[in-house]
């Protein structure tokens, strides 16, 4: 996912002249390096100050340009006081792109693994937030956040070559990608590779929802396809408190009421393993997610 | 060449004097902001030379067209000195001075610290910290865009405890951006103490001239040399920094140097003390 991260802002260099990328010491791993060898004079790596570094895109933003800041998620948290007091509160035209999503850093552990970034960037007004799942929707939506005026958080997570995703990402749309009447998922980021998975294997007719913008939530496909299907199930590589599944279950606590479970990280930090021992032992790998499914559309139509 | 020299001098001297009596002007709508609800006066005070000194003499701007790409940029990374900012910009023509009234009140476009909502205000601020990262930001679009503008910031001394500005100021020097200049509001107090006393900051100077910043140090209420230090900032071929050393409350005797006026509404009392002061300082002047 980096490495179309790296190639839609080298595309994007071209189109938009005010585009500037910024990282903290971190240019090789998150593909930001492409830039910098492409566009020198667009390209500022501050060193390891994250704090410093969202607020100076905040003065290039004020200053007509259209900042993209790039950092592994978990640090670029670290200066979420001032996203949330210089360019969420005055709206600025900044996007902040956090890599390393959920557990993809797996190997380096608890400290590298952001598990509460979606939660964080969710709360703050005018943000948008966006998780898309494979390389093609990274490209496509890396184009959409810079074309759009405001601040924007998207996460992406590992470099997986593999594609799952048709449709073109539209900022704001959820989109169906297998149709079900015994239960609704709700998934974004890596994440819904394995719920499609686990879909197809499932005993249960599971419709499939990729939700890659959590801010603003499509609000609409996400009501229908719970009141299609009559039950709910949210997927992330997230923690349980704040995601997706949160957004999700807010909305329809008004909208629709319905049974809604959510799966993700329960509440705890992650660890050193590989990715996919990690997934498994949040039980957020296709065969956890499967019985998931099936034991959710048993509570179909219950509240 | 010698009489040019002189109607320049001439010509300074006139600014001077205007520059002097537009600071009586503002400093009076501040004590009067002062009576109708809870201001930073103190913190107001100490910098209000500098601010006025940069909107009314220094800074190319506009305050018809307040969103003038080439205009200088100022940034009151010490928030909550805004009222002293506020009663510049009205001065300067952002918005009537009549508004001032409405500060702090709800739905006002003059917020408790600075917001974009208000004409003239070129960053928001409040947390402390920011201002310098912001400053930098803006810098470096002016040179990425061949602007001429200029980027002033002004920081408080308590503020320098923040991490942050130590970032920045590695960054900027970094970068050597000479069209940045960083003001230090040296009044020698934060909200708890002296900021001796909270938490040192001497020696400011050799510690920003370590980071690799040209740095002066003035008194902040001579209005002749932030002047000429300005002018001077002008030529640096680095980002400059100045400590402007200054009186917390500088002009009203109950409050000056100490920490009674760091939030408060004045009293009719004292309200009628404060004018009267003022108004025999500008008898005098």
């Amino acid at each position: 996912m980096r490495i179309a991260f790296g190639e839609a802002l080298l595309e994007l260099g071209v189109e938009v002249e005010d585009l500037v990328v910024l990282t903290a010491d971190v240019a090789k791993p998150t593909q930001a390096a492409v830039f910098r060898d492409r566009y020198p004079q667009r390209f500022l790596n501050i060193g390891i100050s994250e704090q410093d570094m969202v607020d100076i895109a905040a003065g290039l933003a004020l200053n007509e340009k259209v900042p993209v800041v790039v950092a592994f998620a978990p640090f670029l948290m670290r200066g979420w006081e001032q996203i949330r007091s210089t360019i969420s509160r005055c709206n600025l035209n900044v996007k902040l792109v956090g890599t390393h999503a959920g557990l993809s850093a797996s190997d380096e552990g608890a400290s590298h693994q952001p598990l509460e970034d979606v939660a964080l960037m969710r709360v703050l007004p005018n943000m948008t937030v966006v998780v898309p799942g494979d390389r093609e929707e990274v490209k496509e939506a890396t184009e959409a956040i810079v074309r759009k005026d405001g601040p924007v958080y998207m996460r992406i997570g590992r470099d997986e070559e593999e594609r799952f995703l048709d449709e073109e990402f539209r900022l704001g749309r959820a989109v169906v990608l297998k149709d079900g009447c015994d239960v609704a998922v709700f998934s974004n980021g890596f994440l819904t590779r394995e719920v499609l998975e686990a879909a197809k294997e499932a005993q249960v007719d599971a419709m499939v929802v990729h939700v890659p913008t959590v801010k603003p939530l499509d609000a609409e496909t996400v009501v229908s396809a719970a009141k299609k299907a009559g039950a709910v199930l949210c997927v992330e590589e997230h923690s349980i408190i704040g995601g997706l599944g949160s957004a999700v279950a807010e909305l329809l606590s008004s909208e629709y009421p319905v049974y809604t479970r959510r799966m993700g990280v329960a509440d705890t930090f992650g660890e050193s393993g590989t990715y996919r021992e990690l997934l498994d032992k949040h039980h957020l790998s296709a065969p956890h997610i499967k019985k998931a499914i099936e034991e959710t559309a048993g509570r179909r139509g219950m509240r | 060449m010698g009489i040019a020299v002189e109607t320049s001098d001439l010509m300074h001297a006139t600014d001077v004097q205007k520059l002097k009596e537009k600071i009586r002007e503002v400093r009076r709508s501040l004590v009067d902001m002062t009576s109708m609800i809870g201001v930073h006066l103190g913190s107001s005070l100490s910098c209000l030379e500098i601010i006025a000194t940069l909107y009314f003499l220094k800074m190319r701007h506009c305050p018809h067209r307040p969103q003038w790409k080439d205009r200088d940029r100022f940034i009151l990374s010490k928030g909550h000195a805004a009222p002293a900012l506020y009663a510049v910009l009205a001065e300067a023509g952002y918005f009537p001075k009549e508004e001032l009234k409405s500060f702090k009140l709800i739905d006002s476009r003059l917020q408790g610290h600075p917001d974009l909502k208000t004409p003239g205000v070129d960053a928001p601020s409040g947390s402390l910290g920011q201002g310098l990262s912001i400053g930098i930001g803006m810098a470096v679009a002016a040179k990425m865009r061949g602007s001429r503008s200029r980027v002033y910031v002004l920081m408080g001394d308590g503020e320098c405890d923040e991490g942050q500005v130590w970032e920045a100021l590695m960054t900027a020097a970094h970068l050597r951006l000479d069209n940045l200049v960083l003001i230090i509001d040296r009044n020698g107090w934060q909200l708890d103490d002296r900021t001796e006393e909270v938490k040192r900051k001497i020696p400011l100077r050799s510690r920003l001239e370590s980071f690799g910043w040209e740095t002066y140090s003035i008194n902040g209420h001579d209005v002749e040399k932030i002047i000429e230090v300005l002018d001077c900032a002008d030529r640096a071929e680095q980002p400059v920094a100045i400590i402007a050393h200054t009186k917390k409350g500088k002009g009203i005797s109950f409050i000056e140097d100490s920490n009674k006026g760091h939030k408060l509404k004045l009293s009719e009392e004292e309200y009628l003390a404060a004018i009267k002061e003022l108004e025999m300082k500008a008898g005098c002047a």
